[in-house]
């Protein structure tokens, strides 16, 4: 149904050389995929050209069968692509609840948006006792389980995690992991997580894609990737 | 004593009109990161088109609906038309663009009406109201006061309690974020230039009818008193806006009284001056400003 | 010294060429020189700082209004001496324009972008209200002393065409030391502070410093330009240099292509002339309409031609000459890419 198809896309930033050469993949409908790779790799480049934020030289991005390739970012996202980016993205001068409202906007009337923004204080408790606060005052890991809620709040098909370990104290971490693979499971989302840390990533995905050099060397089960010492060497430095 | 009444009453209506004004530079800047040099030039084209409305109906309502609605409109299309084609990489060329446009429409009023003071009569009388032997606030000061009123909690209520302003203001502090949500920005960044030059023209067409009359330029010292007034009361902050009008309305019309008119616009300039090098970020920045 | 010498060559020619125009030109010619000296300064500082000024004729105005004060003053001691007049006025403009420039410069320092557009703005606007309050002969304006032909020469040529040269000399001396600082290292140390101010103090560059100084550098020669108007009508008034006319300065410099000298001098030429081109044929149209677009018609212009330029060509006129040169050299070759798109993954304003 949403299966997220990307073909020969070639990305580069100025006159350099491209980040991404001629990738093709496919994220199969449903299931965490871990989008794995060294520093410079292309991760978070692909996953900012999949959502139109870094234009893509040439190449097409479908969803679902349905090409995305000409559409801006917020008509990408209203298709059912959602991307946490690094760095968490929380706009700052909102509350925690104006930031859940904000994202499920598009996707829901009122009345509907106001239940959906609940089942996100449900799911996570914390942001339930912060709604009034403004972005600025949150911790690291509130900012992340609020940047993750949000993008769940329009419920979409497929879901892009960009590094959301980053600088998190690893219990956090896990209970992040733990909530994001419940939701999967329990709604049919597909996620895309692109990490460096490959234990945490390959603990919860079911398949991981390797990229290096802006290729996807690899593309396997994860508990196969996980088990094999010459990939992990020549790709992932451990 | 008596004097000093009127004067503060006066000054407060005065205030009024400049924190409209001012509220109107700061919804631009919100929007789209850019001080639009253009709002009076563009406000009183506006004007233009209220007083043609007013001389052919006979009302002044319609009037005042059509210059708001012109407002909007001519917001709408100088975003879309010219401004969204500037590179913004740096704020100079839109600033640079900005006062093309302000030569283009003060010219082109000139061409168009010539350059003679009209008359604007206003809708309510502009006699003081007598208080027990001291004149306080004409009718038409009073209805100023209500109108600002009205419009500023309006504005208010939008960017706070409904949807759209949610948009408007996620767009105008993370676009990036704003467009990974589906907001769709360039539209927001239009909808805040709309609102921001109807506020504007409202305010041109409140100020008018206490001045000479309707001219090309007869909002450019609003502007640049607006400007000032944006300014100090940090322009990212509606309320500081309000503030700093009313205060700064209240002070040139103190001077006005007490020293001379002309020494007025010094004093504005005075207090810009000293605020620009004790708090370059205004009265009411929060925190450190986000850089321009 | 190689720009000195080529300076004093173009002053020369300048010189040389008055002898081609009649008495009107030659006051045309003042004024553009006038116009040039104000639009090099101001050109300078927004091309290499990006520090825009709305208020370089008020500069212009401490300029006047400094030669006028200083050239009275001398004229009173020694009547007898044009030249210790002349060079009073000239330190006079130079002086007042200078610390007015600084205290500019001193909140430029700490401003950026709008908020020292619009404080320069407001500088514009409150003049008139400072030469009545101050002691500046108000609306009136003051006096500057008629300078007349030397003996020696007054035979030869008439007093605009004296005029002129003292114009382009003025200018010349005005200009010159722009042209050497821009090509030196305080040009590069603008530049720096311009690309980016906090790489610029990592090496060891102080940006207050270097804006604060940009801003001198700009108001001196823009003040000797307002010696110049001052010397060609002998007066200083404050109507004649309001929001129009400093506006007019911007689109010179505009016009002409930020930062460049011969595009400033270009860009002078275009709005002394043009309005005085449009107001000759405006004449030809009879009646009402001709009397609405007389004035009106250049600035319709102006305000759509210095539209055009930033959002199509941004380099102006000067940019115009070698972007010839590139395309009748090869057509068959790749085009030049102008300046490559910001393509870095979004200039982050996000916190």
């Amino acid at each position: 149904m949403s299966t997220l198809t990307v073909e020969r896309l070639t990305v580069g930033y100025g006159d350099g050389a491209p980040v991404l050469d001629g990738l093709d993949l496919e994220i199969a409908d449903g299931g965490i995929v871990a989008l794995l790779g060294a520093n410079g790799a292309g991760k978070t480049t692909l996953l900012r050209a999949l959502t139109g934020l870094v234009p893509a030289r040439s190449g097409r991005v479908l969803l679902g069968g349905a090409d995305l390739t000409g559409l801006p970012t917020e008509d990408r996202v209203r298709r059912g692509l959602a991307l946490v980016p690094e760095g968490r993205g929380v706009v700052a001068e909102l509350t925690v609840d104006e930031n859940l409202l904000l994202g499920g906007l598009w996707r829901h009337r009122a009345a509907a948006r106001r239940a959906a923004v609940e089942e996100m204080y449900d799911l996570f408790e914390p942001l339930a006792r912060r709604r009034g606060a403004h972005g600025h005052s949150l911790s690291g890991g509130e900012r992340q389980m609020l940047a993750l809620a949000r993008a769940l709040v329009a419920r979409p098909d497929v879901l892009l995690l960009d590094e959301p370990s980053l600088g998190l104290a690893p219990l956090v971490v896990a209970q992040l992991l733990g909530v994001l693979r419940e939701t999967a499971r329990r709604t049919g989302l597909t996620v895309l997580l692109a990490e460096q840390n490959v234990t945490g990533a390959l603990s919860v995905a079911d398949r991981g894609v390797v990229l290096s050099l802006g290729e996807a060397v690899a593309d396997r089960p994860a508990a196969e990737l996980a088990a094999e010492p010459a990939l992990r060497h020549a790709y992932l430095g451990f | 004593m008596d004097r000093l009444v009127f004067l503060l009453s006066s000054g407060l209506a005065r205030g009024a009109v400049l924190a409209l004004f001012a509220l109107s530079l700061v919804i631009v800047w919100r929007a789209a990161r850019v001080v639009n040099f253009a709002q009076a030039a563009m406000a009183i084209a506006a004007v233009y088109v209220a007083f043609a409305i007013t001389a052919a109906s006979g009302s002044y309502w319609l009037g005042l609906i059509g210059g708001l609605a012109t407002g909007a409109l001519l917001g709408a299309a100088v975003e879309a038309g010219l401004m969204r084609r500037v590179p913004h990489t740096t704020p100079l060329p839109g600033m640079i663009v900005a006062i093309g446009l302000v030569m283009i429409l003060q010219s082109g009023l000139s061409i168009a009406f010539g350059p003679q003071h009209r008359t604007m009569r206003p809708p309510f009388s502009e006699r003081p109201f007598d208080l027990g032997g001291v004149p306080v606030l004409s009718p038409y000061e009073l209805f100023v006061l209500v109108v600002a009123a009205l419009v500023m909690g309006g504005l208010a209520l939008l960017f706070n309690r409904t949807s759209l302003g949610l948009q408007l203001r996620a767009s105008a502090f993370a676009p990036e974020t704003s467009r990974l949500l589906g907001v769709r920005v360039p539209r927001m960044v239009t909808v805040g230039w709309m609102l921001s030059v109807a506020t504007a023209a409202l305010a041109a067409l409140l100020l008018v009818p206490t001045e000479l009359g309707l001219n090309p330029f007869a909002a450019d010292l609003l502007f640049v008193n607006a400007f000032a007034v944006a300014v100090i009361g940090g322009l990212d902050s509606p309320a500081g806006a309000l503030a700093a009008g009313i205060g700064v309305g209240i002070l040139s019309s103190l001077v006005t009284g007490y020293v001379s008119a002309s020494a007025a616009p010094l004093a504005v300039l005075a207090v810009l001056t000293a605020v620009l090098l004790l708090r370059p970020g205004g009265l009411v920045a929060a925190g450190k400003a986000r850089s321009a | 010294m190689r720009t000195v010498l080529r300076a004093a060559l173009l002053a020369a020619l300048a010189i040389g060429a008055t002898f081609a125009l009649d008495p009107f030109r030659n006051f045309q010619l003042a004024t553009a020189a006038g116009v040039f000296a104000a639009v090099a300064g101001l050109t300078v500082l927004v091309g290499l700082t990006g520090q825009l000024s709305l208020g370089h004729a008020v500069l212009m105005a401490a300029g006047g209004y400094g030669y006028a004060a200083a050239s009275t003053a001398a004229a009173e001691a020694a009547p007898e001496s044009a030249a210790l007049v002349l060079t009073a006025g000239l330190a006079g403009a130079a002086a007042v324009s200078g610390a007015l420039g600084l205290l500019l410069g001193l909140a430029a320092a700490r401003l950026r972008g709008p908020y020292l557009a619009g404080l320069t703005l407001a500088l514009v606007i409150a003049l008139p209200s400072a030469a009545n309050v101050l002691p500046l002969g108000g609306a009136q304006g003051l006096p500057a002393p008629f300078l007349p032909v030397p003996d020696a020469l007054s035979r030869l040529i008439a007093v605009e065409q004296w005029h002129a040269w003292l114009a382009i000399g003025v200018a010349a001396v005005a200009v010159t030391p722009l042209a050497v600082l821009r090509s030196g290292r305080a040009g590069l140390r603008m530049r720096a502070v311009l690309g980016d101010e906090t790489a610029a103090r990592l090496s060891g560059v102080d940006p207050a410093r270097t804006k604060t100084g940009a801003f001198v550098a700009s108001a001196v020669p823009a003040g000797l330009g307002g010696a110049i108007l001052a010397i060609t009508t002998q007066q200083v008034a404050p109507g004649g240099y309001g929001l129009a006319f400093s506006l007019l300065l911007v689109v010179a410099a505009v016009v002409g292509g930020l930062g460049s000298l011969g595009g400033a001098a270009l860009g002078s030429v275009l709005v002394v002339a043009l309005p005085w081109l449009v107001d000759t044929l405006v004449d030809a149209v009879p009646s009402d309409l001709g009397q609405r677009l007389d004035g009106n018609f250049a600035v319709l212009l102006f305000g759509a031609v210095i539209i055009a330029v930033t959002v199509a060509r941004p380099g102006g006129l000067a940019a115009l000459g070698p972007r010839l040169r590139i395309r009748s050299r090869g057509r068959a070759a790749a085009p030049v890419s102008p300046t490559p798109d910001n393509a870095t993954p979004s200039a982050n304003t996000e916190r």
